[in-house]
C-alpha cells in the first residue's frame, strides 16, 4: 500500500486535517524503536486506499529534539526498513506563510513527491487576506491546495491532487529551489553526499533520483551536527566527516547556518507579494489583547489557578449525574445475573469479581473523558502555550524552561504521552528530569481514588463546609507543588546540567475544532475502556481468586470459638476474607502501613494498585462486596466505603485516613506501564527503579507524616 | 544599533546581529529572526522575565539572558 506521510510546523491544524482526510480514528502506534505516538490510518482515494501517517510537527527539519529527529527520518526514509513515503503533504498556515514555507522547501529539497495544503484558508478569509495558489504552485513546482480542517473545503480537491502525484511522482519532485549561493558550500556537499551511511542512500539507484537527495541529507548533517547535539541517528564516521567539511570550508558553522537558512528565507521574501495580498492589519489583534491580559503576571497568574480550579470543580459537578447512572446500570446487571445465575462461586465470580470489578472503573470514563477533552481545549485554543510562558519563571528554578511544564500538565491526563512527550525536548538531562516528576501529576487513573475517597470522606448532601470539588482541585495543586519541587531537588543534585534556553511560540488564540477534538477525547477513553478490559480485568479475576480462596466451610471453624453458633452471615463473610489468600497477605503488609492509618483491607486495594492505580477501586468493590450480603448488592462502593468499620466499631475511612490515602496516591508509583514507558526513553532500567524508590519512599513519608502529624493535632 | 529590550513595548526595528550558542541561534534564524527581519517588541522585563515578539506574523517568547544577543535598528 502506498504511504503518504503528513508534515507540518506545529499548530497548523494537522491533526485536524488528518482527521478530515480519514474520516475516521487512527490507530496509534509507536515510531520504529522509540515511543513517539505514530498515528496511522487508511485514506480512501478512487483508485483505492494509501496509508497516512501523521509526523511529529516541527519547525524544521534540522533537528535538535528526538522529536524533530523522528520526523526527519520519516520523511527522508532513513531507517533500514522504512523507506520514504511516496508521497508527503505538508501542511501550512495560510496566516502564517513565510515561515511555514522554510519547512516545505525543506521537504522539497529531500525529493520526495510533495504536495502543499494550505490550511486556515477561514481565518485568511476573515482577515481578509488571499493567497494566491497559483503564483505558489508555480514558483514551488509542485501541486498546491487551499483548505480549511475546521470547515472541510478542499478536502476532495486534496485527494485528487494526490492521486496525480501518485500516479505521477514526478510532479512532485521538481528539485531544489533556494539554492545557497555559495559554490564552496555547495561542492562540499557534494563531498560529504558520497559519506552518507548506506541505510540512508540504499535505494537511491533510479536515474538522476539519487543527486538531490543526497545533497539535501548532506545539508542535513552538516546544519543539524554539532558539538553539543544528541541525535541517534547519526554515525560516528558522519559527524568526523563534518567536522572536516566544516573545517575545509574555513568558516564558522554558525555562518554557513545563516548562509543557508538565509537563502531559503531570502527565496520566500522574494515572492512574498506575489504569494500572498493582505488588507491592512487592525492596530490591536484580539490576540494581541487577550495576551496583555493573560500573560500579565499580575492577572494572568490567578487567572489561570482560578480557571483551574473552575475546570476540577466541574469536573466533579459535570461528571456526578453519569456517574450516578453507570453505577446504577451495573448494579442493575448484578442484581439480573444474581437471579440468574444460582448463589455460588459463579454467581460470586460473575457479580462480586467481573461486574463489580470492571464496573467500579468504567464509572470514571465520564471524568477521564472530561479531562481529556479539557486539556485538549487548552491545547486546541492556544492557551497551553501562554501556560509554558507563565510557568517558565519556576520551571527556570528546576534548571528546565517553561516548556517542560506542557508534558507536566498533559501528565494530568496520563503520565505515559506525558512520558513520550518529552521528546520534544532538546537535552536528554532535561527529559529525565522531566520524567522523574511528570508521573507525580495527578493522572486519571488517580481521579476514580480521589473521587471515591473524597466522597466517602464528604458524603454528598452531607453537613460539611469542605466543597467535594475544592478538595479534588487541592490535590491537583498539591501534586503539581510536589512535581515542581522534586524537579528543583533532583535539578540541583543528581541531575545538574546547563541552562536551557526558551523558545517559544504563542500561537493565535483559535476557537477550538470540536469535531477533531472529540475525535481525540474519544480516541483517549477507549484506550481507557480497553486498559479496564485489559489489565484491570485480569487483575480483578486474580484478585476475586485471591480473595475467594481457601474456601471456608463453616464447620471447620476453630471450635474453641463459642459465639460460632451466633455469627451472622456477613460475620462469617469476614472471617472467609481474613482467611483467604489476599486477607494474609494485606496481614503480612500491615505492619509497614499500620503507621499511616491503613488497615490490611486497604493494603489488599495497595498492592493490586501497584500494577495500575485504577485497581484499587476495583479490589475495594470485589474486597467490600464478596463481605456484604447478597440484597446489598446494588448499594454504590463510595456508600459501602463510608460505612466500614474497625472491628473496635470505629469507621475505617475517616476523613484523615483518606486524606493520608489519597496523599499516598498522589505520590507513590503504582503504574506498570508508566515505568515501562521510562525504560524504553531512558533505555535502561536504572532510571525507572530510581522513579520507583523515590516516589513511593515519598508517598510512605508523606502519608506518614499527613496522619500521624492529624492524630497529633486531634484529628481522630 | 541597540539591543531588542531597548525598544521598548510596541517598538518596531530591524534585526541586525542574532548571537547565542549555535543550536538556539539556528533555531532563532529557522524560526525567522534573521539579520534584516523586521520585528516588534511587544512585551518584556516584568516578573516572568521574557522578552515577547512579533516577526513574519509569528509570536515568539526568549528569555531576556538570551534577548540580549538580539540587536535592532531601531525604525
Amino acid at each position: 500500500m502506498a504511504r503518504v506521510a503528513l508534515a507540518g510546523n506545529p499548530n497548523t491544524g494537522k491533526t485536524a486535517l488528518f482527521n478530515r482526510l480519514t474520516g475516521q480514528r487512527g490507530q496509534v502506534g509507536n515510531y520504529a524503536g522509540v515511543t513517539v505516538e505514530r498515528r496511522e490510518a487508511d485514506l480512501v482515494l478512487g483508485e483505492g486506499a494509501v496509508r497516512l501517517i501523521d509526523v511529529p510537527g516541527t519547525y524544521s527539519l534540522s533537528a535538535r529534539s528526538p522529536d524533530e529527529e523522528i520526523a526527519m527520518r520519516t520523511l527522508a526514509g532513513l531507517d533500514a526498513d522504512d523507506a520514504p513515503p511516496d508521497a508527503v503533504v505538508v501542511v501550512v498556515d495560510g496566516t502564517q506563510l513565510e515561515r511555514n514555507l522554510y519547512l516545505a522547501l525543506q521537504v522539497i529539497e529531500l525529493d520526495v513527491p510533495v504536495i502543499v495544503a494550505v490550511n486556515m484558508a477561514d481565518s485568511l478569509t476573515s482577515q481578509g487576506a488571499v493567497v494566491n495558489t497559483e503564483q505558489l504552485s508555480a514558483e514551488l513546482g509542485v501541486a498546491v491546495v487551499l483548505v480549511s480542517a475546521l470547515r472541510g473545503t478542499g478536502i476532495d480537491r486534496l485527494r485528487t491532487e494526490l492521486e496525480v502525484v501518485l500516479q505521477d511522482p514526478s510532479r512532485g519532485r521538481p528539485g531544489w529551489r533556494a539554492v545557497p549561493s555559495d559554490p564552496a558550500l555547495l561542492a562540499q556537499l557534494d563531498r560529504l553526499g558520497e559519506q552518507l551511511p548506506a541505510a540512508w542512500t540504499e535505494g537511491d539507484h533510479e536515474p538522476g533520483g539519487g543527486e538531490n537527495r543526497r545533497r539535501a541529507l548532506a545539508l542535513w548533517a552538516l546544519l543539524s551536527i554539532d558539538e553539543d547535539d544528541e541525535l541517534l541517528s547519526v554515525t560516528q564516521a558522519l559527524r568526523t566527516e563534518v567536522r572536516t567539511v566544516g573545517a575545509s570550508l574555513g568558516r564558522d558553522p554558525g555562518e554557513i547556518d545563516q548562509t543557508v537558512i538565509e537563502a531559503r528565507y531570502g527565496w520566500i521574501e522574494e515572492r512574498m507579494p506575489r504569494f500572498l495580498t493582505t488588507k491592512d492589519k487592525p492596530a490591536r489583534s484580539l490576540t494581541g489583547r487577550l495576551d496583555a491580559v493573560l500573560l500579565s503576571p499580575w492577572i494572568g497568574f490567578p487567572l489561570f489557578l482560578l480557571a483551574m480550579t473552575i475546570v476540577f470543580e466541574s469536573l466533579f459537578a459535570w461528571s456526578d449525574p453519569a456517574i450516578g447512572a453507570i453505577e446504577d446500570l451495573f448494579g442493575w446487571f448484578g442484581t439480573q445475573v444474581a437471579a440468574i445465575v444460582p448463589d455460588g462461586l459463579v454467581q460470586s465470580f460473575l457479580v462480586d469479581g467481573l461486574l463489580a470489578g470492571v464496573g467500579g472503573v468504567l464509572v470514571f470514563v465520564p471524568q477521564i473523558a472530561l479531562l481529556f477533552l479539557l486539556v485538549g481545549l487548552m491545547e486546541q485554543s492556544g492557551y497551553m502555550a501562554r501556560v509554558a510562558y507563565l510557568m517558565d519563571r519556576v520551571m527556570r528554578l528546576a534548571g528546565l524552561n517553561g516548556r517542560a511544564f506542557v508534558p507536566m500538565l498533559s501528565g494530568f491526563a496520563c503520565a505515559i504521552p506525558a512520558v513520550m512527550a518529552t521528546r520534544t525536548m532538546e537535552r536528554q538531562r532535561d527529559r529525565i528530569l522531566t520524567m522523574m516528576v511528570v508521573p507525580l501529576m495527578s493522572c486519571s487513573a488517580r481521579l476514580p481514588v480521589y473521587t471515591l475517597l473524597i466522597a466517602a470522606m464528604v458524603p454528598v448532601g452531607g453537613e460539611s463546609n469542605w466543597s467535594r470539588g475544592k478538595l479534588l482541585a487541592g490535590m491537583y495543586v498539591f501534586s503539581t507543588l510536589t512535581a515542581i519541587a522534586c524537579a528543583t531537588v533532583l535539578g540541583k543534585t543528581l541531575l545538574r546540567g546547563p541552562k536551557v534556553p526558551l523558545l517559544l511560540e504563542l500561537p493565535p488564540y483559535r476557537l477550538p475544532n470540536f469535531r477533531s477534538l472529540f475525535t481525540t477525547v474519544f480516541e483517549r477513553s477507549m484506550q481507557f475502556v480497553r486498559g479496564a478490559g485489559g489489565i484491570i480485568l485480569v487483575c480483578t479475576v486474580i484478585l476475586w481468586f485471591l480473595l475467594s480462596f481457601p474456601r471456608q466451610d463453616p464447620a471447620n471453624l476453630p471450635p474453641s470459638e463459642p459465639e460460632t453458633e451466633l455469627v451472622s452471615t456477613s460475620e462469617l463473610a469476614s472471617n472467609a476474607l481474613h482467611n483467604s489468600y489476599a486477607g494474609r497477605l494485606g496481614q503480612a503488609f500491615e505492619p509497614a502501613i499500620e503507621p499511616l492509618g491503613f488497615d490490611w483491607k486497604i493494603g489488599i486495594g495497595l498492592i493490586g494498585a501497584f500494577a495500575a492505580r485504577e485497581v484499587f477501586v476495583s479490589t475495594m468493590a470485589v474486597v467490600y462486596g464478596l463481605e456484604d450480603d447478597e440484597d446489598e448488592h446494588s448499594v454504590r462502593l463510595r456508600e459501602r466505603l463510608a460505612a466500614q468499620t474497625r472491628p473496635d466499631g470505629t469507621a475505617t475511612f475517616t476523613p484523615l485516613v483518606c486524606f493520608s490515602l489519597m496523599v499516598f496516591f498522589a505520590l507513590a508509583c503504582q503504574c506498570m506501564s508508566t515505568l515501562a514507558a521510562v525504560q524504553r526513553e531512558t533505555g535502561g532500567w536504572r532510571w525507572p527503579t530510581f522513579l520507583f524508590a523515590y516516589m513511593t519512599a515519598l508517598a510512605w513519608l508523606a502519608s506518614f507524616a499527613v496522619y500521624q502529624g492529624g492524630k497529633l493535632l486531634g484529628f481522630a | 544599533m541597540i539591543r531588542l529590550s531597548e525598544l521598548g513595548p510596541g517598538g518596531r526595528g530591524r534585526l541586525a546581529q542574532v548571537g547565542g550558542p549555535r543550536g538556539f541561534r539556528r533555531r532563532l534564524m529557522e524560526m525567522g529572526l534573521l539579520p534584516g527581519t523586521e520585528v516588534c517588541l511587544l512585551r518584556c522585563g516584568g516578573l516572568s522575565g521574557l522578552v515577547h515578539l512579533e516577526a513574519r506574523e509569528s509570536r515568539l517568547s526568549v528569555r531576556e539572558s538570551e534577548a540580549r544577543e538580539l540587536w535592532v535598528l531601531p525604525n
